[in-house]
Protein backbone atom coordinates (compact mmCIF):
# COMPACT_ATOMS: atom_id res chain seq x y z
CA UNK A 1 0.00 0.00 0.00
CA UNK A 2 1.42 3.42 -0.75
CA UNK A 3 1.76 5.92 1.80
CA UNK A 4 -0.49 8.70 0.44
CA UNK A 5 -3.20 9.36 3.15
CA UNK A 6 -6.86 10.10 2.17
CA UNK A 7 -7.72 10.87 5.72
CA UNK A 8 -5.50 12.75 8.71
CA UNK A 9 -7.36 13.48 11.45
CA UNK A 10 -5.36 15.75 14.49
CA UNK A 11 -6.76 15.87 17.78
CA UNK A 12 -10.16 15.94 16.65
CA UNK A 13 -12.67 16.85 19.45
CA UNK A 14 -16.89 17.33 19.37
CA UNK A 15 -18.19 18.23 22.39
CA UNK A 16 -22.27 18.52 22.72
CA UNK A 17 -22.66 21.46 25.74
CA UNK A 18 -20.56 19.54 28.14
CA UNK A 19 -20.57 15.82 27.27
CA UNK A 20 -17.54 14.86 25.48
CA UNK A 21 -18.47 12.81 21.76
CA UNK A 22 -15.42 12.64 20.00
CA UNK A 23 -12.00 12.77 22.56
CA UNK A 24 -8.71 14.20 20.70
CA UNK A 25 -8.77 11.58 17.92
CA UNK A 26 -5.96 11.45 15.88
CA UNK A 27 -5.19 8.61 13.08
CA UNK A 28 -4.50 8.47 9.34
CA UNK A 29 -5.84 6.50 6.75
CA UNK A 30 -4.29 5.45 3.83
CA UNK A 31 -5.28 5.45 -0.03
CA UNK A 32 -7.20 1.98 -0.94
CA UNK A 33 -7.27 0.96 2.72
CA UNK A 34 -10.16 -0.81 4.75
CA UNK A 35 -10.56 0.79 8.00
CA UNK A 36 -12.85 -0.75 10.45
CA UNK A 37 -13.69 1.88 12.69
CA UNK A 38 -15.56 -0.02 16.29
CA UNK A 39 -17.28 0.75 19.03
CA UNK A 40 -20.45 -0.22 21.47
CA UNK A 41 -23.08 1.62 20.94
CA UNK A 42 -23.00 5.23 22.24
CA UNK A 43 -18.81 5.29 21.63
CA UNK A 44 -19.06 8.53 19.81
CA UNK A 45 -18.53 6.45 16.13
CA UNK A 46 -21.50 8.36 14.21
CA UNK A 47 -20.59 11.89 15.59
CA UNK A 48 -16.84 10.99 14.09
CA UNK A 49 -18.32 9.83 10.91
CA UNK A 50 -20.90 12.30 10.21
CA UNK A 51 -17.47 15.01 10.61
CA UNK A 52 -15.15 13.03 8.17
CA UNK A 53 -18.28 13.26 5.79
CA UNK A 54 -17.98 17.65 6.53
CA UNK A 55 -21.70 17.28 7.66
CA UNK A 56 -21.01 18.28 11.33
CA UNK A 57 -18.26 20.64 12.13
CA UNK A 58 -15.67 19.54 15.18
CA UNK A 59 -14.90 21.67 18.24
CA UNK A 60 -11.57 21.59 17.45
CA UNK A 61 -8.63 19.58 15.90
CA UNK A 62 -7.70 19.21 11.96
CA UNK A 63 -9.49 16.78 9.75
CA UNK A 64 -8.42 16.25 6.25
CA UNK A 65 -10.46 14.28 3.67
CA UNK A 66 -9.57 13.58 0.18
CA UNK A 67 -6.73 16.58 0.69
CA UNK A 68 -9.81 18.94 2.07
CA UNK A 69 -10.11 20.92 5.43
CA UNK A 70 -13.83 19.68 6.84
CA UNK A 71 -13.93 22.86 8.41
CA UNK A 72 -12.95 25.00 5.67
CA UNK A 73 -14.19 22.86 2.62
CA UNK A 74 -16.93 20.55 3.53
CA UNK A 75 -18.64 20.99 0.25
CA UNK A 76 -15.34 19.79 -1.55
CA UNK A 77 -15.29 16.97 1.27
CA UNK A 78 -19.20 15.57 0.10
CA UNK A 79 -18.09 15.49 -3.48
CA UNK A 80 -15.22 13.18 -2.78
CA UNK A 81 -16.71 10.65 -0.70
CA UNK A 82 -19.13 7.77 -1.42
CA UNK A 83 -21.79 7.13 1.76
CA UNK A 84 -24.07 4.48 2.01
CA UNK A 85 -26.19 3.23 5.15
CA UNK A 86 -28.18 0.28 6.47
CA UNK A 87 -31.11 2.37 7.22
CA UNK A 88 -31.42 4.64 4.02
CA UNK A 89 -29.74 4.74 0.80
CA UNK A 90 -32.40 3.90 -1.97
CA UNK A 91 -35.34 5.41 -3.11
CA UNK A 92 -37.79 2.47 -3.22
CA UNK A 93 -40.15 3.60 -4.81
CA UNK A 94 -37.79 4.19 -8.22
CA UNK A 95 -36.42 2.06 -10.31
CA UNK A 96 -32.60 0.51 -10.46
CA UNK A 97 -31.77 2.90 -13.19
CA UNK A 98 -33.43 5.85 -11.54
CA UNK A 99 -31.55 5.74 -8.54
CA UNK A 100 -28.60 5.56 -10.57
CA UNK A 101 -29.63 8.56 -12.09
CA UNK A 102 -30.50 10.57 -9.62
CA UNK A 103 -27.16 10.37 -7.71
CA UNK A 104 -25.45 10.32 -10.59
CA UNK A 105 -27.07 13.91 -11.59
CA UNK A 106 -26.70 14.63 -7.51
CA UNK A 107 -22.79 14.58 -8.10
CA UNK A 108 -22.78 16.31 -11.70
CA UNK A 109 -22.19 13.51 -13.79
CA UNK A 110 -22.64 14.12 -17.45
CA UNK A 111 -25.67 12.04 -18.76
CA UNK A 112 -23.56 9.57 -20.83
CA UNK A 113 -21.15 9.32 -18.13
CA UNK A 114 -24.06 7.97 -15.82
CA UNK A 115 -25.26 5.79 -18.43
CA UNK A 116 -21.84 4.21 -19.22
CA UNK A 117 -21.18 3.41 -15.24
CA UNK A 118 -24.54 2.05 -14.23
CA UNK A 119 -23.84 -0.44 -17.36
CA UNK A 120 -20.56 -1.16 -15.85
CA UNK A 121 -21.78 -1.47 -12.31
CA UNK A 122 -24.90 -3.51 -12.94
CA UNK A 123 -23.20 -5.86 -15.26
CA UNK A 124 -20.55 -6.56 -12.43
CA UNK A 125 -23.32 -7.52 -9.92
CA UNK A 126 -25.14 -9.42 -12.78
CA UNK A 127 -28.34 -7.15 -12.23
CA UNK A 128 -28.09 -5.36 -15.82
CA UNK A 129 -31.67 -7.28 -17.06
CA UNK A 130 -33.11 -5.77 -13.80
CA UNK A 131 -32.35 -2.06 -14.18
CA UNK A 132 -36.38 -1.06 -14.36
CA UNK A 133 -37.43 -2.88 -11.91
CA UNK A 134 -38.77 -0.73 -8.44
CA UNK A 135 -36.14 -1.01 -5.48
CA UNK A 136 -39.21 -2.19 -3.24
CA UNK A 137 -39.34 -5.19 -5.41
CA UNK A 138 -35.66 -6.68 -4.73
CA UNK A 139 -34.59 -9.14 -1.92
CA UNK A 140 -32.95 -7.08 0.68
CA UNK A 141 -29.47 -8.49 -0.46
CA UNK A 142 -29.54 -7.04 -3.75
CA UNK A 143 -30.57 -3.66 -2.25
CA UNK A 144 -27.45 -3.41 -0.25
CA UNK A 145 -25.06 -4.13 -2.89
CA UNK A 146 -27.03 -2.03 -5.62
CA UNK A 147 -26.44 0.69 -3.11
CA UNK A 148 -22.82 0.33 -2.52
CA UNK A 149 -22.90 0.47 -6.22
CA UNK A 150 -24.19 3.54 -6.48
CA UNK A 151 -22.43 5.26 -3.34
CA UNK A 152 -19.01 4.50 -5.24
CA UNK A 153 -21.00 5.51 -8.87
CA UNK A 154 -19.27 8.78 -9.04
CA UNK A 155 -15.93 7.57 -8.23
CA UNK A 156 -15.11 9.11 -4.51
CA UNK A 157 -11.87 8.79 -3.06
CA UNK A 158 -13.37 7.20 0.23
CA UNK A 159 -16.19 5.73 0.60
CA UNK A 160 -18.36 5.38 4.33
CA UNK A 161 -20.24 1.87 4.96
CA UNK A 162 -22.23 2.48 8.10
CA UNK A 163 -23.25 -0.83 9.16
CA UNK A 164 -23.58 -2.11 5.77
CA UNK A 165 -24.34 -5.74 6.34
CA UNK A 166 -27.26 -5.58 9.14
CA UNK A 167 -29.50 -7.69 8.78
CA UNK A 168 -28.55 -9.49 5.53
CA UNK A 169 -27.98 -13.33 5.34
CA UNK A 170 -24.62 -14.60 5.50
CA UNK A 171 -23.82 -15.58 1.72
CA UNK A 172 -24.83 -11.85 0.91
CA UNK A 173 -22.43 -10.68 4.25
CA UNK A 174 -19.43 -11.96 2.41
CA UNK A 175 -20.77 -11.24 -1.36
CA UNK A 176 -20.53 -7.63 0.04
CA UNK A 177 -17.10 -7.81 1.79
CA UNK A 178 -15.77 -8.88 -1.86
CA UNK A 179 -17.39 -5.95 -3.21
CA UNK A 180 -15.10 -4.31 -0.90
CA UNK A 181 -12.27 -5.52 -1.22
CA UNK A 182 -12.28 -5.17 -4.98
CA UNK A 183 -12.99 -1.29 -4.43
CA UNK A 184 -9.99 -1.15 -2.32
CA UNK A 185 -8.12 -2.53 -5.11
CA UNK A 186 -8.88 -0.16 -7.39
CA UNK A 187 -7.34 2.04 -4.95
CA UNK A 188 -10.13 3.65 -3.03
CA UNK A 189 -10.28 4.19 0.79
CA UNK A 190 -13.54 2.38 2.70
CA UNK A 191 -14.04 3.28 6.10
CA UNK A 192 -16.73 0.69 7.91
CA UNK A 193 -18.66 0.27 10.67
CA UNK A 194 -19.95 -3.09 11.71
CA UNK A 195 -21.26 -5.04 14.61
CA UNK A 196 -19.76 -8.37 12.96
CA UNK A 197 -16.60 -8.84 14.87
CA UNK A 198 -15.92 -11.27 12.13
CA UNK A 199 -15.66 -8.34 9.44
CA UNK A 200 -13.28 -6.66 11.91
CA UNK A 201 -10.96 -9.50 10.57
CA UNK A 202 -11.52 -8.61 7.02
CA UNK A 203 -9.61 -4.95 7.44
CA UNK A 204 -6.18 -3.57 7.01
CA UNK A 205 -6.82 -1.32 10.15
CA UNK A 206 -9.36 -1.37 12.89
CA UNK A 207 -10.14 1.19 15.12
CA UNK A 208 -11.99 0.80 18.42
CA UNK A 209 -13.43 3.69 19.97
CA UNK A 210 -14.54 3.47 23.93
CA UNK A 211 -15.87 6.41 25.50
CA UNK A 212 -15.17 8.82 23.02
CA UNK A 213 -11.51 7.68 22.51
CA UNK A 214 -9.84 5.28 20.38
CA UNK A 215 -8.40 2.88 22.97
CA UNK A 216 -6.78 0.83 20.51
CA UNK A 217 -5.97 0.61 16.56
CA UNK A 218 -3.91 -1.43 14.29
CA UNK A 219 -4.30 -4.38 12.06
CA UNK A 220 -6.05 -6.97 12.96
CA UNK A 221 -3.61 -9.93 13.51
CA UNK A 222 -1.57 -6.99 15.74
CA UNK A 223 -4.30 -6.39 17.66
CA UNK A 224 -4.89 -9.61 19.02
CA UNK A 225 -1.37 -9.91 19.71
CA UNK A 226 -1.51 -7.02 21.77
CA UNK A 227 -4.47 -8.23 23.85
CA UNK A 228 -3.50 -11.92 23.61
CA UNK A 229 -6.89 -12.65 22.05
CA UNK A 230 -7.96 -15.42 19.82
CA UNK A 231 -10.10 -13.17 17.66
CA UNK A 232 -11.10 -9.73 17.12
CA UNK A 233 -14.59 -10.27 19.21
CA UNK A 234 -12.41 -11.34 22.57
CA UNK A 235 -10.41 -7.80 21.60
CA UNK A 236 -13.24 -6.28 21.51
CA UNK A 237 -14.69 -7.48 24.49
CA UNK A 238 -11.97 -6.81 26.46
CA UNK A 239 -11.88 -3.15 25.67
CA UNK A 240 -15.23 -1.96 25.58
CA UNK A 241 -16.47 -4.21 28.74
CA UNK A 242 -15.96 -1.74 31.38
CA UNK A 243 -17.92 0.87 29.39
CA UNK A 244 -21.50 -0.09 29.88
CA UNK A 245 -22.44 1.63 33.22
CA UNK A 246 -23.56 4.99 31.71
CA UNK A 247 -27.39 5.71 31.27
CA UNK B 1 -47.39 -29.70 27.98
CA UNK B 2 -45.70 -28.55 24.37
CA UNK B 3 -45.15 -25.08 24.69
CA UNK B 4 -46.02 -24.30 21.52
CA UNK B 5 -47.22 -26.56 18.25
CA UNK B 6 -47.35 -24.95 14.79
CA UNK B 7 -48.75 -27.12 12.18
CA UNK B 8 -48.87 -26.14 8.19
CA UNK B 9 -48.57 -22.20 9.34
CA UNK B 10 -48.50 -20.03 6.46
CA UNK B 11 -49.25 -16.56 6.35
CA UNK B 12 -49.66 -14.29 3.16
CA UNK B 13 -49.51 -10.53 1.86
CA UNK B 14 -51.29 -10.30 -1.24
CA UNK B 15 -49.14 -12.47 -3.54
CA UNK B 16 -46.25 -12.44 -0.83
CA UNK B 17 -45.63 -15.60 1.00
CA UNK B 18 -44.14 -14.45 4.46
CA UNK B 19 -43.80 -18.15 5.86
CA UNK B 20 -44.78 -21.13 3.65
CA UNK B 21 -46.46 -23.87 5.62
CA UNK B 22 -44.03 -24.44 8.67
CA UNK B 23 -44.42 -27.02 11.40
CA UNK B 24 -42.56 -27.12 14.54
CA UNK B 25 -43.28 -27.09 18.27
CA UNK B 26 -41.47 -25.99 21.05
CA UNK B 27 -41.02 -27.88 24.82
CA UNK B 28 -41.69 -25.53 28.52
CA UNK B 29 -38.47 -24.28 29.66
CA UNK B 30 -36.37 -24.06 26.27
CA UNK B 31 -34.50 -20.92 25.11
CA UNK B 32 -35.59 -21.52 21.44
CA UNK B 33 -34.33 -19.90 18.50
CA UNK B 34 -35.74 -18.22 15.36
CA UNK B 35 -33.19 -17.84 13.17
CA UNK B 36 -32.34 -16.24 9.58
CA UNK B 37 -32.15 -12.85 8.01
CA UNK B 38 -34.22 -10.08 7.04
CA UNK B 39 -37.09 -11.00 5.29
CA UNK B 40 -36.79 -15.01 6.49
CA UNK B 41 -40.67 -14.74 8.28
CA UNK B 42 -39.08 -14.45 11.58
CA UNK B 43 -41.07 -11.47 12.98
CA UNK B 44 -44.75 -12.71 11.03
CA UNK B 45 -44.06 -15.95 12.97
CA UNK B 46 -43.47 -14.37 16.56
CA UNK B 47 -46.76 -11.92 15.49
CA UNK B 48 -48.84 -14.99 15.11
CA UNK B 49 -47.96 -16.69 17.96
CA UNK B 50 -48.19 -13.36 20.57
CA UNK B 51 -51.93 -13.14 18.81
CA UNK B 52 -50.65 -9.64 17.08
CA UNK B 53 -51.56 -11.39 13.38
CA UNK B 54 -53.79 -14.00 11.96
CA UNK B 55 -52.42 -16.89 10.04
CA UNK B 56 -53.50 -17.10 6.40
CA UNK B 57 -53.36 -21.35 6.77
CA UNK B 58 -52.70 -24.19 9.22
CA UNK B 59 -53.01 -23.61 12.77
CA UNK B 60 -50.47 -22.81 16.19
CA UNK B 61 -51.17 -23.13 19.98
CA UNK B 62 -49.14 -21.56 23.08
CA UNK B 63 -49.62 -23.74 25.83
CA UNK B 64 -52.70 -25.60 24.41
CA UNK B 65 -54.08 -22.29 23.71
CA UNK B 66 -55.70 -21.49 20.24
CA UNK B 67 -53.42 -18.47 18.26
CA UNK B 68 -57.39 -17.70 17.34
CA UNK B 69 -59.88 -18.63 19.29
CA UNK B 70 -57.86 -18.26 22.88
CA UNK B 71 -55.88 -15.36 22.40
CA UNK B 72 -57.20 -13.48 25.22
CA UNK B 73 -55.92 -16.48 27.12
CA UNK B 74 -52.23 -16.58 25.66
CA UNK B 75 -52.60 -13.06 26.16
CA UNK B 76 -51.91 -13.06 29.77
CA UNK B 77 -49.60 -15.88 29.75
CA UNK B 78 -46.93 -13.81 27.47
CA UNK B 79 -44.47 -11.73 26.90
CA UNK B 80 -43.50 -9.96 23.90
CA UNK B 81 -40.63 -7.11 23.38
CA UNK B 82 -41.00 -6.42 19.94
CA UNK B 83 -37.85 -5.46 17.38
CA UNK B 84 -38.80 -1.52 17.40
CA UNK B 85 -38.85 -0.22 20.58
CA UNK B 86 -42.60 0.48 21.55
CA UNK B 87 -42.29 1.67 25.29
CA UNK B 88 -44.03 5.31 25.63
CA UNK B 89 -41.26 7.74 25.28
CA UNK B 90 -43.01 10.13 27.14
CA UNK B 91 -43.33 8.28 30.61
CA UNK B 92 -40.84 7.79 32.70
CA UNK B 93 -38.32 4.63 32.87
CA UNK B 94 -41.22 3.64 36.23
CA UNK B 95 -44.19 5.20 34.81
CA UNK B 96 -43.71 2.91 32.09
CA UNK B 97 -43.56 -0.44 34.66
CA UNK B 98 -46.02 0.44 36.14
CA UNK B 99 -48.36 1.23 33.74
CA UNK B 100 -47.70 -2.09 32.27
CA UNK B 101 -48.20 -3.99 35.60
CA UNK B 102 -51.71 -2.21 36.17
CA UNK B 103 -52.62 -3.29 32.93
CA UNK B 104 -51.77 -7.20 34.10
CA UNK B 105 -53.64 -6.77 37.25
CA UNK B 106 -50.64 -6.72 38.90
CA UNK B 107 -47.64 -4.57 40.70
CA UNK B 108 -43.66 -4.02 40.24
CA UNK B 109 -43.37 -5.22 43.83
CA UNK B 110 -45.69 -8.49 43.55
CA UNK B 111 -42.94 -9.47 40.58
CA UNK B 112 -40.00 -7.65 41.53
CA UNK B 113 -37.97 -10.57 42.29
CA UNK B 114 -38.43 -11.34 38.68
CA UNK B 115 -37.22 -8.42 37.14
CA UNK B 116 -34.73 -7.12 39.73
CA UNK B 117 -31.60 -8.37 38.14
CA UNK B 118 -32.00 -6.32 35.47
CA UNK B 119 -34.17 -3.52 36.55
CA UNK B 120 -31.92 -2.54 39.28
CA UNK B 121 -29.57 -1.55 36.11
CA UNK B 122 -31.60 1.06 35.47
CA UNK B 123 -33.82 1.83 38.46
CA UNK B 124 -31.14 4.70 39.24
CA UNK B 125 -32.62 6.58 36.38
CA UNK B 126 -36.21 5.70 37.00
CA UNK B 127 -37.35 9.39 36.98
CA UNK B 128 -35.87 9.42 33.62
CA UNK B 129 -38.12 9.76 30.16
CA UNK B 130 -37.91 6.38 28.66
CA UNK B 131 -37.60 8.40 25.24
CA UNK B 132 -34.01 9.93 26.61
CA UNK B 133 -32.44 6.38 27.62
CA UNK B 134 -29.96 5.07 25.69
CA UNK B 135 -30.08 1.98 23.55
CA UNK B 136 -28.88 -0.41 26.17
CA UNK B 137 -31.24 1.18 28.42
CA UNK B 138 -34.14 0.88 26.78
CA UNK B 139 -34.11 -2.75 26.31
CA UNK B 140 -33.50 -3.38 29.51
CA UNK B 141 -36.48 -1.51 30.30
CA UNK B 142 -38.45 -3.19 27.31
CA UNK B 143 -37.47 -6.45 28.89
CA UNK B 144 -38.42 -5.27 32.16
CA UNK B 145 -41.88 -4.57 30.99
CA UNK B 146 -42.32 -8.06 28.75
CA UNK B 147 -42.06 -9.72 32.17
CA UNK B 148 -43.81 -7.70 35.14
CA UNK B 149 -46.65 -10.10 34.54
CA UNK B 150 -45.12 -13.02 35.24
CA UNK B 151 -45.35 -14.69 31.84
CA UNK B 152 -45.19 -18.55 31.07
CA UNK B 153 -42.99 -17.92 27.62
CA UNK B 154 -41.39 -14.27 26.43
CA UNK B 155 -41.28 -13.83 22.69
CA UNK B 156 -38.28 -11.41 22.11
CA UNK B 157 -38.19 -10.37 18.14
CA UNK B 158 -34.45 -9.30 17.09
CA UNK B 159 -33.33 -7.73 20.95
CA UNK B 160 -29.90 -7.67 20.10
CA UNK B 161 -29.83 -6.40 16.48
CA UNK B 162 -27.77 -3.15 16.20
CA UNK B 163 -26.20 -3.83 19.61
CA UNK B 164 -22.74 -4.27 20.11
CA UNK B 165 -20.68 -7.02 20.99
CA UNK B 166 -20.19 -6.44 24.54
CA UNK B 167 -24.14 -5.01 25.22
CA UNK B 168 -25.26 -8.65 22.97
CA UNK B 169 -23.00 -10.63 25.65
CA UNK B 170 -24.92 -8.91 28.58
CA UNK B 171 -28.16 -9.51 27.53
CA UNK B 172 -27.86 -13.20 26.67
CA UNK B 173 -26.22 -13.59 30.45
CA UNK B 174 -29.74 -12.51 31.83
CA UNK B 175 -31.43 -14.44 29.36
CA UNK B 176 -29.91 -18.03 31.10
CA UNK B 177 -31.07 -16.64 34.00
CA UNK B 178 -34.36 -16.13 33.24
CA UNK B 179 -34.23 -19.91 31.91
CA UNK B 180 -33.52 -21.02 34.95
CA UNK B 181 -36.40 -19.23 36.41
CA UNK B 182 -38.38 -21.89 34.54
CA UNK B 183 -39.56 -19.31 31.68
CA UNK B 184 -40.03 -20.04 27.98
CA UNK B 185 -37.71 -17.92 25.77
CA UNK B 186 -38.78 -17.54 22.04
CA UNK B 187 -35.76 -15.56 21.11
CA UNK B 188 -35.13 -14.09 17.06
CA UNK B 189 -31.53 -13.33 16.21
CA UNK B 190 -29.95 -12.79 12.67
CA UNK B 191 -26.30 -13.37 14.58
CA UNK B 192 -25.08 -16.73 13.52
CA UNK B 193 -22.93 -16.39 17.11
CA UNK B 194 -25.93 -16.68 19.42
CA UNK B 195 -27.28 -19.51 17.92
CA UNK B 196 -24.87 -21.82 20.25
CA UNK B 197 -26.65 -20.10 23.72
CA UNK B 198 -30.27 -21.62 22.12
CA UNK B 199 -31.32 -25.10 23.56
CA UNK B 200 -32.66 -25.85 19.73
CA UNK B 201 -33.41 -23.32 16.98
CA UNK B 202 -34.83 -23.29 13.67
CA UNK B 203 -33.28 -22.00 10.64
CA UNK B 204 -35.17 -19.70 8.59
CA UNK B 205 -34.99 -18.42 4.99
CA UNK B 206 -37.50 -16.56 2.69
CA UNK B 207 -40.45 -18.58 4.96
CA UNK B 208 -39.25 -22.02 4.36
CA UNK B 209 -37.67 -24.24 7.63
CA UNK B 210 -34.49 -25.06 6.63
CA UNK B 211 -33.74 -27.34 9.87
CA UNK B 212 -35.01 -27.86 13.35
CA UNK B 213 -32.81 -28.88 15.63
CA UNK B 214 -30.21 -28.86 18.43
CA UNK B 215 -27.15 -26.08 17.44
CA UNK B 216 -24.63 -29.23 18.12
CA UNK B 217 -26.89 -31.76 15.70
CA UNK B 218 -27.22 -29.45 13.13
CA UNK B 219 -23.50 -29.01 12.72
CA UNK B 220 -23.58 -32.92 12.91
CA UNK B 221 -25.74 -33.31 10.22
CA UNK B 222 -22.99 -31.05 7.62
CA UNK B 223 -22.42 -33.09 4.27
CA UNK B 224 -19.22 -32.14 3.00
CA UNK B 225 -15.45 -31.78 4.32
CA UNK B 226 -14.30 -28.86 5.38
CA UNK B 227 -11.10 -27.14 5.31
CA UNK B 228 -9.33 -23.82 6.72
CA UNK B 229 -7.17 -22.47 4.85
CA UNK B 230 -4.88 -19.80 5.52
CA UNK B 231 -2.12 -17.62 3.39
CA UNK B 232 -0.77 -13.98 3.25
CA UNK B 233 -3.51 -12.18 1.09
CA UNK B 234 -6.90 -13.37 1.81
CA UNK B 235 -8.79 -11.45 -1.14
CA UNK B 236 -6.45 -13.71 -3.84
CA UNK B 237 -6.85 -16.55 -1.90
CA UNK B 238 -10.50 -16.58 -2.19
CA UNK B 239 -10.20 -15.65 -5.79
CA UNK B 240 -7.33 -18.70 -6.58
CA UNK B 241 -9.33 -21.23 -4.49
CA UNK B 242 -12.53 -20.74 -6.51
CA UNK B 243 -10.09 -21.06 -9.75
CA UNK B 244 -9.21 -24.09 -8.81
CA UNK B 245 -13.04 -25.57 -9.68
CA UNK B 246 -12.12 -28.12 -6.74
CA UNK B 247 -14.08 -26.64 -4.07
CA UNK B 248 -18.25 -26.61 -3.64
CA UNK B 249 -18.02 -23.25 -1.67
CA UNK B 250 -15.24 -20.91 -0.67
CA UNK B 251 -16.34 -18.02 2.11
CA UNK B 252 -14.10 -15.52 4.02
CA UNK B 253 -14.30 -16.57 7.80
CA UNK B 254 -12.67 -14.09 9.67
CA UNK B 255 -8.46 -14.27 9.39
CA UNK B 256 -9.29 -17.47 7.25
CA UNK B 257 -11.01 -18.59 4.78
CA UNK B 258 -13.41 -22.05 4.66
CA UNK B 259 -13.30 -24.28 1.92
CA UNK B 260 -16.16 -26.90 1.02
CA UNK B 261 -15.20 -29.98 -1.00
CA UNK B 262 -16.93 -33.21 -1.17
CA UNK B 263 -15.53 -36.12 0.64
CA UNK B 264 -12.30 -37.22 -1.58
CA UNK B 265 -8.66 -38.22 -0.39
CA UNK B 266 -5.54 -36.17 -0.78
CA UNK B 267 -7.81 -32.80 -1.40
CA UNK B 268 -5.76 -30.71 1.13
CA UNK B 269 -2.28 -31.52 -1.13
CA UNK B 270 -3.91 -31.15 -4.47
CA UNK B 271 -4.99 -27.24 -2.84
CA UNK B 272 -1.53 -27.27 -1.40
CA UNK B 273 0.25 -27.57 -4.52
CA UNK B 274 -2.06 -25.16 -6.46
CA UNK B 275 -1.55 -22.40 -4.17
CA UNK B 276 2.31 -22.88 -3.75
CA UNK B 277 1.99 -22.72 -7.62
CA UNK B 278 -0.17 -19.38 -7.38
CA UNK B 279 2.82 -17.99 -5.62
CA UNK B 280 0.82 -17.25 -2.08
CA UNK B 281 2.88 -17.65 1.22
CA UNK B 282 2.84 -18.96 4.88
CA UNK B 283 -0.31 -21.46 3.59
CA UNK B 284 -1.75 -23.25 6.14
CA UNK B 285 -4.50 -25.67 5.52
CA UNK B 286 -6.66 -27.89 8.07
CA UNK B 287 -9.18 -30.03 8.14
CA UNK B 288 -12.19 -27.94 10.49
CA UNK B 289 -15.43 -28.97 12.02
CA UNK B 290 -18.54 -26.73 10.48
CA UNK B 291 -20.14 -24.31 12.52
CA UNK B 292 -23.46 -23.15 12.49
CA UNK B 293 -22.87 -20.56 10.06
CA UNK B 294 -21.37 -23.12 7.69
CA UNK B 295 -24.47 -25.16 7.99
CA UNK B 296 -26.85 -22.20 7.92
CA UNK B 297 -25.07 -20.98 4.24
CA UNK B 298 -24.52 -24.75 3.00
CA UNK B 299 -28.15 -25.29 3.89
CA UNK B 300 -29.98 -21.42 2.68
CA UNK B 301 -27.80 -21.93 -1.23
CA UNK B 302 -30.66 -23.12 -2.84
CA UNK B 303 -32.63 -19.85 -1.75
CA UNK B 304 -30.08 -17.65 -2.24
CA UNK B 305 -30.48 -14.92 -4.81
Amino acid sequence: MTDEYIIEVDNLTKKFGSFVANDNLTFKVRKGEILGFLGANGAGKTTAMKILCGISAPTSGKVLVAGYDAVKYPEKIKQSIGYMSQKFSLYEDLTVYENFRLYGGIYGLKRKVIRERTEELLNKLGMYEHRNKIIASLPLGWKQKLAFSVAVLHQPKVVFLDEPTGGVDPITRRQFWEMIYQTSEEGRTVFVTTHYMDEAEYCDNVSIMVDGKIEAFGKPEDLKKEYKAENMNDVFIKLARHTQSQP
Amino acid sequence: MLAIDVKGLTKSYGSIEALKSVSFSVEEGEIFGLIGPDGAGKTSLMRILTTLLYPTKGSASVFGFDVVHDYKEIRKICGYMPGKFSLYQDLTVEENLDFYASVFNTTIKENYFLIKDIYSQIEPFKKRLAGKLSGGMKQKLALSCALIHKPKILFLDEPTTGVDAVSRKEFWDMLMKLKAQGITIVVSTPYMDEVKMCDRVVLMMKGNILDIDKPTTIEGKYQHKLFSVVSDNLYMLIKDIRKCNIAISVFPFGDNVHVSVKEEDGIAEKLMSLLKEKKHNNISIKQITPCIEDCFMDLMSEYHD
